[in-house]
C-alpha cells in the first residue's frame, strides 16, 4: 500500500508521500478518515492525485485553497499536473 | 505552558542574554571584530550598509540598528561609528537607550584611530557585560514570545510536510498570546489573494496588496515576469503545477490566523498576533528583519539544508527531508521527515516543534549556536548604492 497526505479536509487532492506506479493502491488520510485510492497513473513524490472525479473548469484544492482548474474531467487516482490544470491567476 | 527568560527593564523577556556590539556603517566593521575578539562574550553585527545610500535607504538602517540594539535578547549595546558615515550614530544610540538599555557609543575618527576606538571598546564592552550578569532566568508565559518564520534551501517536502508543521505551530503561538512575524514577500506573489481574505481590515488588506504590487513592479521595471517565469521547471518536476500553489507552500508555514498588520522592514508590531512584514527572501537580510522587530527566536524550514544561525536570536531548523536530516544532522534542530515515511503525524510534527522551540527559549542551545554558524547578517536595502 502506497502513501499520500492532504493538507486540509477541504482538498481534492492528495501529494504522494512515495513514488506511485499506475494500479497501485494509495492510502490517503482526510479529515480523520481513510481512504483507498487505486492510481490511475505513475504518480512521482510530490506529485498531486485526484481524490475524486473532477470536472472541467472545477477547481483544484489544496491547502484547503484553490491552486488552479481543470482543463479537462480528471477522474480518481488520476495524476494532476500541468497537463490537465491551469493556474486561475496568472 | 512556560518559558525561562530574562526581564528587561521595560519589561519585555529575552532568550538569551548578549551584550551586542554595533557598527553604524561596514567601513567600522574591523574594529567591531578586534572588540569582539579581546573580549569573550561579546555579539558583533558586522553589515555592509550605513552611508553612500539613498535617505529612505539610511532611514531603514537606523531604524533596523536601533531595532536590532533595543532587541529583548540584548542586555546592552556598544554602537561604533566612524565619524563621517550617513547613519547619525546619536539616533541610533538614542533609539536603544529609550528602551532602557545601556548604550555606549564610540567614534572611531573621534577617538584617534583603529587601536584607540578598540581599546575603549574593550572598556565599554567589560561595563556592559557586568551589567548584564545581573539577569536570571525566570518563567513567563508564551504571550512574551515573538518569533520570526522563513523558509530556505526549500524542496519537494517543504510544502508538505515542514511548513504545514511549523503553521500549526504559529496558530499555537498566536492562541497563546504571542506574536508572529513572516515576510518574504517574492513567495507571496500569487497567493496575496488569499492572505487579503485573512487580514484583519481592509487597511491591512489594502496594504497587503500594496507591498506585493510594489516589489513586483520593482521587478518588472527590470525585465524579469515573475508570475510568467513560476514555477519553475524544476518546481514542475518536483510536482508544483501553478504559482498559487508554489506561493501556497510556502505561506502555509505562517499558519491560518487573521493578519493583525503589515510592518515595514525592521519595524516593531504595534500588537500581539500575526504581521507581515516587508522583506526579501534572502537569509541574511530576511532573518534581520523580523530581530530588529523585536523576535527573539527564528524558525526556518528546510529541505536540503540551509546552514545559517542569526548573532542574537537563535535560529531553529525544522527539515522533513529523510536524507537530509540523516546526511545534514549537525545542521537539523528538529526532525519531521517521520511524516514522510509514514512514523508521525503533521501534528505529532507540529507537537515535537513546539517543544524543541520551548526549550530553545529556556536556554537550549540550537545547532547553528552550537556550530558557531550564526555570524552573517545585513540589512534589507531597496535603493542603489551611491
Amino acid at each position: 500500500m502506497k502513501r499520500a497526505i492532504t493538507l486540509s479536509e477541504k482538498d481534492n487532492v492528495a501529494v504522494a508521500l512515495e513514488e506511485i506506479l499506475e494500479g497501485e493502491d494509495v492510502e490517503v488520510t482526510i479529515g480523520g478518515e481513510k481512504i483507498i485510492l487505486k492510481a490511475l497513473n505513475n504518480i512521482p513524490f510530490g506529485h498531486k492525485i485526484s481524490l475524486r472525479r473532477i470536472r472541467r473548469g472545477e477547481k483544484i484544492i489544496k491547502y484547503g485553497e484553490p491552486i488552479g482548474e481543470a482543463v479537462t474531467d480528471i477522474e480518481q487516482g488520476e495524476h494532476v499536473h500541468v497537463h490537465n490544470i491551469k493556474s486561475i491567476f496568472v | 505552558m512556560e518559558f525561562m527568560g530574562f526581564l528587561r527593564e521595560n519589561g519585555e523577556v529575552g532568550v538569551r542574554n548578549y551584550v551586542a556590539v554595533i557598527p553604524t556603517v561596514g567601513c567600522v566593521n574591523e574594529a567591531v571584530e578586534a572588540i569582539a575578539g579581546r573580549v569573550p562574550g561579546l555579539k558583533p553585527l558586522l553589515h555592509h550598509q550605513g552611508c553612500c545610500m539613498i535617505p529612505s535607504d539610511i532611514e531603514v538602517v537606523e531604524r533596523t540598528l536601533i531595532g536590532l540594539g533595543s532587541n529583548p535578547n540584548v542586555a546592552a549595546a556598544i554602537i561604533i561609528g566612524l565619524g563621517c558615515e550617513s547613519v547619525s550614530i546619536d539616533r541610533v544610540a538614542d533609539g536603544i537607550a529609550r528602551e532602557g538599555k545601556p548604550v555606549e557609543a564610540l567614534i572611531l575618527q573621534e577617538a584617534g584611530g583603529f587601536s584607540k576606538v578598540v581599546a575603549k571598546g574593550v572598556e565599554a564592552a567589560r561595563r556592559c557585560l557586568e551589567y548584564a550578569e545581573r539577569f536570571r532566568r525566570q518563567a513567563f508565559d508564551l504571550s512574551h514570545l515573538m518569533i520570526g518564520i522563513k523558509c530556505g534551501s526549500s524542496d519537494a517536502t517543504s510544502g508538505i510536510v515542514s511548513n504545514p508543521a511549523v503553521g500549526l505551530v504559529a496558530d499555537k503561538i498566536i492562541d497563546a498570546g504571542g506574536t508572529v512575524i513572516f515576510g518574504e514577500v517574492t513567495e507571496i506573489i500569487g497567493a496575496e489573494h488569499i492572505l487579503v481574505k485573512r487580514a484583519e481590515s481592509q487597511a491591512v488588506a489594502n496594504q497587503i496588496i500594496k507591498a506585493v504590487d510594489d516589489l513586483e513592479n520593482r521587478i518588472r521595471s527590470l525585465g524579469i515576469d515573475v508570475r510568467g517565469s513560476n514555477p519553475t521547471p524544476g518546481n514542475i518536476r518536483g510536482g508544483l503545477s501553478t504559482l498559487e500553489e508554489k506561493s501556497l507552500g510556502a505561506v502555509v508555514k505562517i499558519g491560518r490566523r487573521p493578519i493583525n498588520g503589515v510592518l515595514d522592514y525592521g519595524e516593531r508590531p504595534r500588537g500581539k498576533g500575526l504581521y507581515m512584514m516587508i522583506s526579501p527572501g534572502r537569509e541574511m537580510e530576511f532573518l534581520t528583519g523580523p530581530v530588529a522587530g523585536g523576535a527573539q527566536l527564528l524558525i526556518f524550514t528546510t529541505g536540503k539544508g540551509a546552514p545559517q544561525g542569526y548573532p542574537i536570536a537563535p535560529v531553529i531548523k525544522v527539515c522533513g527531508n529523510p536524507d537530509t536530516v540523516k546526511r545534514l544532522s549537525e545542521h537539523i534542530d528538529v526532525d519531521v521527515s517521520g511524516v514522510i515515511s509514514g512514523n508521525e503525524t503533521l501534528e505529532e510534527a507540529a507537537e515535537k516543534i513546539f517543544e524543541k522551540l520551548i526549550k530553545v527559549a529556556s536556554g537550549e542551545k540550537t545547532r547553528a549556536e552550537i556550530l558557531g554558524y550564526d555570524k552573517t547578517m545585513n540589512i534589507y536595502v531597496r535603493g542603489m548604492i551611491l
